[in-house]
């Protein structure tokens, strides 16, 4: 069987798994399935840029993707009324002051020579700084954020069509990864991943506390969709062409509208995905590609041949986040909201160094499909566990009435037991998650370190 | 008396609460400084090692108290931490036999550690929720306050009440004691030697004779010791919760890093500073500058520099300045 033929196999069994899952638990889970399997393709793809081509290891990719959703949020949703008037300004005022601050004592630290003068002089602008910032900064938030704080009391945003917000996302995600990537890289690999982790905890406490900002652990609500490919339901059941259509396909219209909805944020997403995909494809393909993989493979070697290491780590670490927040922005577009509370680093950032792995890293096809996989498993799991627990609960149940009352203690105590074994997995059994993909990664990189489609 | 006051407000708000919590961070950097040393890389399944090991302590914890069994006004939760070390060797010395051994003889790189460090981290989060649940869990019990702020008042007749929780002076004294035994070891004894000498140059360790594959037992047994020690000191201060303590790791890691990974006087000197550091900045310094300050310099707004939301931003902000500035951190460890 030749390679492409083998490949092609492996992605029709994750179609055909999706499919099995429409017909057996309807086709709006499917969809959903395969909308965040697209999604989470997109992020694999980003990961597998940094960690496939280039060997770095970022483990902020739930920072990056949180950044995409902030975008979406500052793009696209209407200006809160009066916010800008009454600290809007002073809040960018302040911000631009503070960054003027840590300029400056930059400045001070490389341009005054060493000594006591350059340390005082660093520690002034600092402390003069800090303070006319948060004199400029406390009372304007406060300001905006009395406003009809139930439920605005953020600044809003652009009020642009929510696709702008996309590539907002990866500029965004690219600004951070910039600003990360200038301090950690070029030092130990370990000391990028402690970096990473940090900055996107960091830019989580961000999302969830500045409510001026998008109304923190109060969430934002009502994002707008991408009209006019993904319409709203209510709209759809209304328009008698629609009800023409579903009737055709012999559904009723109700159905219809949510997954005519869901089907077209999937045609969307695929759309992003492949040209994502062949852009990965042509970076991999190019003289630049094999580059970065001569740098990956020996990073001294490559210095030699006089690759200037540290800035194409940079280039590539920067383009890897920056699609990480164009699929962060894609996903909060699909849930029409922004929970900061719901960014989880083992979901965001782990679980997609699992996909990137059991994919196949250095190999784009090899990530996306490790997404789609991974992702399946993800949800699959859950219900899967539940219908093993139930079958154990029934079996220790049935063995302990079959026992009759003179049989011995001992297996009387073992059956009790087993049930509250069972009854006990049953009732955490959301928890299998976790266990399965720590197991899967495991078994991965112990026995197929090259994952399912390897690198050529 | 202002002067005494504005101490004692110190004490009670910043000093004390810093000190445990430094000792806590400290305990915990030691655990991966060790593994770093020995094993040669990142450990980031530490802090669900930690939460493994305060788990089986909760669940002792809970056994002695059905059985009735106390410890007097101390908390149960130190009878039960022998067994809960215990729990956690046989757990980290069976991942190490599955896991890591292999990859070991393989000589892979560290990353590649690290990565599988990864999934045995989603493992651990996995059991510690599966076996207790992801919510909070109260185990402490014995007396809560070694000097309460009531009777410090009444003692001394000042405004200020300095009140010291007894798991604060708990964690000292186990910190102490936990750091004493382990530089004693490292120092002292054969054993201790030999992997020092393993952690400096492995090389010339196998030449005169060591055991790796014991060397690294070892290691494995003093990591979970300290992991579960830190682990319970921390849950009986606070509260256990299986994220909070995935959420250690940066804290644990700046701490490490700041020292010098690798170096164990560098670990606790680095617990303490991130420590210090976090609660100086996030503590709201209104009611000790009252006390300083002449009146007209009163202080209006809380003189709160950040808030306590962001006490990660400040153990990351100080790692990157020692990266930045001094990547071996401050006590010379092996990282370049």
């Amino acid at each position: 069987m030749s390679e492409t033929t083998k490949n092609a196999f492996l992605f029709a069994i994750v179609g055909a798994l999706i499919l099995v899952t429409g017909v057996l638990q309807g086709w709006n889970a499917a969809i959903l399935i395969l909308n965040m399997g697209l999604i989470s393709a997109i992020m694999s793809i980003g990961v597998n840029l940094q960690w496939g081509f280039a060997g770095l290891f970022n483990v902020g990719v739930m920072g990056f993707v949180a950044l995409g959703g902030l975008a979406v949020v500052l793009v696209s949703t209407p200006p809160t009324p009066g916010a800008w008037a009454a600290g809007g300004y002073g809040v960018v005022l302040s911000l631009l002051l503070g960054a003027a601050t840590v300029v400056a004592a930059v400045m001070i630290a490389k341009k005054v020579p060493k000594g006591r003068a350059q340390t005082l002089s660093i520690i002034g602008v600092l402390v003069v700084g800090f303070f006319v910032y948060r004199a400029i900064f406390d009372p304007s938030i406060a300001a905006v954020e009395a406003i009809n704080p139930a439920v605005e009391g953020n600044l809003g945003g652009m009020n642009l069509p929510v696709l702008f917000a996309w590539p907002a996302g990866g500029l965004l995600a690219a600004g951070a990864a910039w600003l990360i990537g200038k301090t950690a890289l070029g030092l130990r690999s370990d000391y990028l991943a402690i970096a990473t982790l940090g900055i996107a905890e960091i830019i989580i406490a961000v999302l969830k506390n500045e409510d001026w900002l998008a109304r923190g652990v109060k969430n934002v609500y009502g994002i707008p969709r991408p009209t006019p490919i993904v319409g709203y339901e209510v709209d759809l059941q209304q328009d008698p062409d629609f009800i023409a259509r579903a009737e055709w396909l012999g559904l009723d219209p109700v159905t219809a509208s949510t997954l005519s909805v869901k089907l077209g944020y999937s045609l969307l997403f695929a759309v992003i995905l492949v040209i994502l995909l062949w852009m990965a494809q042509m970076a991999l393909r190019s003289p630049w590609g094999r580059m970065m993989r001569a740098i990956r493979d020996n990073e001294v070697a490559a210095e030699a041949m006089g690759k200037d290491v540290t800035r194409r780590h940079l280039q590539i670490f920067v383009l890897g986040s920056a699609i990480c927040g164009i699929a962060g922005a894609m996903m909060t577009t699909l849930d029409g909201q922004l929970t900061p509370g719901a960014y989880q680093p083992l979901r965001f950032t782990f679980l997609v160094w699992v996909m990137v792995i059991v994919g196949g890293s250095g190999n784009n096809f090899g990530a996306v499909l490790g997404a789609f996989v991974i992702w399946f498993l993800w949800v699959q799991v859950e219900p899967m566990g539940a219908y093993a627990a139930t079958l154990m609960q029934n079996g220790s149940a049935s063995l302990q009435a079959s026992l009759s009352e003179n049989s011995s203690g001992l297996l009387q105590s073992i059956a009790s037991g087993l049930v509250l074994m069972s009854d006990h997995i049953q009732a955490n059994v959301q928890h299998m998650r976790m266990l399965t993909m720590g197991l899967i990664l495991l078994i991965v990189l112990r026995f197929n370190p090259k994952g399912l489609i390897p690198e050529k | 008396m202002d002067f005494l006051n504005a101490l004692v407000a110190l004490s009670n708000f910043v000093i004390v609460p810093a000190i445990a919590y430094g000792s806590q961070l400290a305990l915990g950097a030691l655990g991966v400084t060790l593994i770093y040393g020995i094993l040669r890389f990142s450990n980031f399944a530490h802090g669900d090692t930690m939460a493994f090991g305060a788990m089986i302590a909760v669940l002792v914890t809970w056994g002695f108290q059905a059985a009735g069994i106390g410890f007097g006004p101390l908390p149960t939760a130190l009878l039960a931490l022998p067994f809960a070390i215990l729990g956690c060797i046989v757990l980290v010395l069976i991942t190490d036999r599955i896991v890591y051994r292999f990859y070991r003889e393989q000589k892979a790189k560290p990353v590649i550690l690290v990565i599988v460090s990864m999934g045995v981290m989603f493992i651990m989060n996995g059991l510690v929720r599966f076996i207790i649940g992801p919510d909070d869990q109260r185990f402490s019990d014995g007396a809560r306050f070694l000097i309460s702020a009531r009777d410090f008042k009444a003692i001394t007749g000042l405004r200020e009440g300095l009140a010291i929780k007894t798991s604060q002076g708990i964690t000292v004294i186990v910190a102490v004691v936990a750091v004493a035994l382990l530089f004693w070891f490292l120092n002292k004894t054969r054993t201790g030697k030999s992997m020092r000498a393993y952690s400096d140059n492995e090389d010339l360790a196998l030449l005169s004779g060591i055991n790796p594959e014991r060397v690294v037992m070892i290691t494995w047994i003093i990591v979970a010791a300290l992991a579960t020690t830190a682990g319970v000191l921390y849950g009986l201060d606070k509260s256990f919760k299986p994220f909070v303590y995935f959420q250690l790791l940066l804290p644990i890691f700046a701490s490490a890093i700041v020292g010098g990974l690798g170096n164990p006087i560098g670990a606790i000197a680095g617990g303490f500073i991130i420590a210090f550091s976090e609660v100086t900045i996030t503590y709201a310094w209104k009611k000790v500058l009252t006390y300083l300050a002449p009146e007209s310099l009163e202080p209006s707004g809380l003189v709160q520099l950040l808030s306590t939301d962001y006490k990660f931003a400040v153990s990351f902000v100080i790692l990157l300045i020692v990266l930045l500035f001094k990547p071996t951190g401050l006590f010379k460890g092996k990282a370049v």
